[in-house]
């Protein structure tokens, strides 16, 4: 009985988190986020260099075919220095996806992941919740319809599209009768978007692939959920830091049990967390019939330690954390919008409830 | 990354499931009251012989005599839970003392005491706190002064569980006056029939004077030979560490059954007609403590996996006990919410679900976070020695 993490899972996590301190800190955040879009794609290229972008790839395609568990690993290490790039989206939903499908441009399309020339977007929120009567429909052989909130889009070359919650497209990001608008969220370390399609001639249609989107779905659950644990652990690292450094009434503020409780009240949620995140990637590699309960929990629980985290680890910091200047509310938005995305707290719950057969779905 | 646990584990299981099977009591597993108790001696040494208790206890001590092994514990603890029996028997003296003995003790205590402690033919009760010392433990009162090859014991303690079912106690007191607050403590076992010790119960909030009496023990001049002490004279502060360190580890309880006792009564449970788990309030509660319960279960896994490996787990090792108890009291505050105005009921009222048991649980998970080191401890605990925050200045003398 192993729990725990490999000789080559703590040397990944190590490699990653100390190229991304020092290459993507966070004043180059601070000035990503005034471009067009922050999702740069010399990360983008320098994290496929790294070997990020191929973990879930298999390695005739370029990538090293790692399990869920080490894509969360740089999941949560990205989350942890807040970057912008679409690793949830193109490098873990993707190529989950893709893998589970057959076409000869797959393999091509994978390789560009992998080496880091190609990025995909991802639209997929019309398969758990539909708003402002978004939805795509197919009509011979064309896409028209509009998708809410789609992810990476900005700076994507192609994008794997959902219709319906059974089949799934990939189309062109510049393809024309695309029209795409991004929608600015308080997270600026992210892109979503809007995007409406008017007779969209797809690169190509996979029809009746409903076990396809639900297992991409519960992998980029579960690695969202550790981008937003990796970005909760650093946001409690600030607050112990800044407390043992910052003096009121002639005392270090960590010396006041208030402060500490906060403290300890943060550690004490992010470390089962982290257990259960562990739990559930393995789940998605090695258990796959615990996985959809796993994913599910997953995120809802991060999310709910999440919020309070990110508030209390915020006050650590009085007056200075609720300025732009400070930057503890980049982990702030990103924990917060990440609560919001693939599905929110209460209805990954309601899901959690349906697949143990508690509660009637649909 | 790897949860099989391997043919030789699974077949350690089988044997544990084999033996549940076999000799599992029927009704309970006796008690420490009356003619429970002898119920429950022939069930601890049955567990004794077979292995399954005392396991890695030397035989010369009363105990099995197999060497430690992590994931055989974790698996008699899984199949016992599954079976729904408690294995050996959770009590201060098989959890404290016994650990503390086998660290601190003599050759002639441990002959004495393991053995009769593991078959529950002795029960200790712990006698650490005072009235004016709980949190702050090691400013205990009650003295013991030197009288030839004795020591005559006198003052008062508290909160003393099962102090009036119990045969022995394990004692701090302090021998040294003159010696600093940490340095002048000694630990003492006695018999509790001793001249001059008297126990008045105390009622709990639970209205509980059963197996989790609460009790206040007053010692007046009781004498006690100083062979009696365990470890040094004046190192009782550092002993009782090791103790309140196998208190803590034992209070790592898992809620995952606990969680599934509280789906079945969901899904009974109904109002207007319609069942608890139908209403969408309660489910969405349910499921945020599945996860918390989840939560937890793995992180027992990820512990023990830093056992196995001989890694310090740091901070995430500190948090067990603080997050475990606030758990398990939230789990019983949704049961009663789910029964409506029946939720109040207690005391076997007619009506009352489960027997009584959440209301229960609920009172004792309380007790729970208060006892062994308070919730505000704990965190003390977390961030000074986990976070490595500065420790609380002293105030002035004055
Ligand atoms: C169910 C149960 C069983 C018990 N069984 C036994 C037993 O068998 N034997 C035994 O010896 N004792 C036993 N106890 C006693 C238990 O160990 C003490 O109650 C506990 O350590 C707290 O001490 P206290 O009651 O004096 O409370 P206090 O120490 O007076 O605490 C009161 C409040 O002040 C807070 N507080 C105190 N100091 C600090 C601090 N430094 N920082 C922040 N907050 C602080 C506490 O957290 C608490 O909220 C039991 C208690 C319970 C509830």
């Amino acid at each position: 009985m192993d729990f725990g993490l490999s000789e080559d899972q703590l040397m990944l996590e190590e490699t990653l988190r100390s190229f991304l301190a020092d290459r993507v800190p966070i004043g180059r955040v601070r000035d990503l986020r005034n471009d067009d879009c922050p999702n740069n794609r010399e990360i983008w290229r320098s994290l496929a260099e790294l070997g990020m972008t191929g973990i879930l790839i298999p390695e005739e395609c370029g990538g090293s075919d790692l399990n869920l568990l080490d894509a969360c690993l740089a999941s949560q290490s990205i989350g942890y220095s807040v970057t912008p790039t679409p690793f949830v989206s193109s490098a873990v939903m993707v190529p989950t996806a893709l893998r589970e499908l057959e076409h000869p441009l797959i393999s091509g399309w994978l390789a560009g992941i992998a080496s880091g020339d190609i990025a995909f977007g991802i639209a997929v929120t019309e398969t758990f919740s539909i708003r402002e009567g978004a939805g795509i429909a197919i009509d011979q052989g064309e896409l028209s319809g509009k998708a809410m909130m789609a992810l990476d889009i900005c700076s994507a070359d192609l994008i794997l599209l959902a219709i319906g919650s059974e089949h799934l497209a990939v189309i062109r990001a510049d393809a024309p009768g695309l029209k795409k608008a991004r929608l600015i969220t308080t997270d600026a370390t992210r892109c979503t978007s809007e995007l409406i399609l008017e007779s969209v001639a797809p690169e190509i249609i996979f029809e009746d692939v409903g076990k396809t989107i639900a297992r991409m779905l519960d992998a980029g659950r579960i690695a969202l959920a550790a981008d937003s644990l990796g970005a909760c652990e650093a946001m409690i690292e600030q607050a112990v830091a800044y407390s043992k450094q910052r003096k009121q009434f002639d005392r270090l503020i960590g010396s006041f049990q208030a402060v500490k409780h906060m403290c300890a009240e943060m550690i004490s949620e992010l470390e089962p967390a982290r257990s259960l995140v562990w739990y559930a990637a393995h789940s998605f590699d090695a258990l796959p019939d615990e996985a959809p309960l796993m994913a599910c929990h997953a995120l809802a629980h991060v999310s709910e330690i999440g919020h309070e985290i990110a508030s209390v680890a915020t006050q650590v910091h009085g007056g200075i954390g609720w300025t732009d200047e400070h930057n503890v509310h980049f982990w702030f938005k990103r924990i917060g919008v990440g609560r919001s995305l693939l599905g929110g707290p209460g209805l990954l719950r309601e899901r959690a409830a349906e697949i143990q057969g508690l509660a009637k779905s649909g | 990354m790897d949860l099989e646990y391997g043919q030789r584990y699974e077949d350690f299981r089988r044997e544990v499931r084999t033996f549940l099977d076999k000799h599992k009591p029927k009704d309970s597993p006796g008690g420490i009251s009356g003619i429970r108790r002898k119920k429950l001696v022939e069930w601890l040494s049955l567990q004794i012989d077979e292995g399954y208790w005392a396991r890695t206890i030397p035989k010369e001590f009363g105990g099995y005599g197999a060497e430690p092994n992590l994931l055989e514990t974790v698996i008699m603890d899984e199949e016992f839970n599954r079976a729904g029996v408690p294995r050996g028997m959770a009590s201060q003296g098989a959890s404290m003392l016994v650990p503390t003995l086998l660290e601190h003790g003599t050759d002639e205590q441990r002959q004495r005491w393991i053995g009769p402690t593991m078959r529950g033919e002795v029960m200790w009760c712990q006698g650490y706190s005072e009235p004016g010392s709980g949190s702050d433990l090691a400013s205990l009162q009650t003295s013991a002064k030197e009288d030839g090859d004795d020591f005559i014991i006198n003052g008062q303690k508290i909160w003393t569980s099962t102090a009036d079912k119990s045969e022995m106690i394990f004692i701090l007191v302090r021998t040294e006056p003159d010696a600093p607050k940490h340095g002048g403590i000694s630990y003492i076992l006695l018999p509790m029939d001793t001249q001059g010790i008297e126990v008045q119960p105390l009622r709990t909030m639970s209205g509980d004077l059963g197996d989790n009496s609460f009790n206040q023990v007053f010692f007046t001049d009781v004498r006690v030979p100083q062979a009696n002490v365990v470890g040094k004279r004046g190192e009782g502060w550092r002993i009782a560490n090791t103790t309140l360190k196998h208190e803590r580890n034992s209070l790592n309880s898992n809620s995952e059954g606990t969680i599934l006792k509280l789906m079945r009564l969901m899904e009974r449970e109904t109002t207007n007609g319609v069942p608890a788990m139908a209403s969408p309030v309660f489910r969405d509660r349910l499921m945020k403590l599945q996860a918390r319960s989840l939560a937890m279960k793995f992180h027992a896994m990820r512990m023990v996996t830093c056992s196995l490996k001989n890694e310090n787990s740091g901070v995430a090792g500190l948090i067990t006990k603080l997050r475990n108890c606030q758990l398990n009291f939230d789990i019983s505050a949704l049961a009663i919410d789910v029964m409506g105005e029946l939720g109040a009921l207690y005391e076997h009222t007619e009506y009352e679900r489960d027997r009584g048991y959440w209301q229960s649980h609920s009172f004792f998970s309380l007790g729970l976070i208060i006892g062994g080191g308070t919730a505000q401890i704990q965190k003390n605990i977390i961030s000074e020695r986990g976070l490595g925050l500065p420790r609380e200045p002293k105030p002035a003398k004055s």
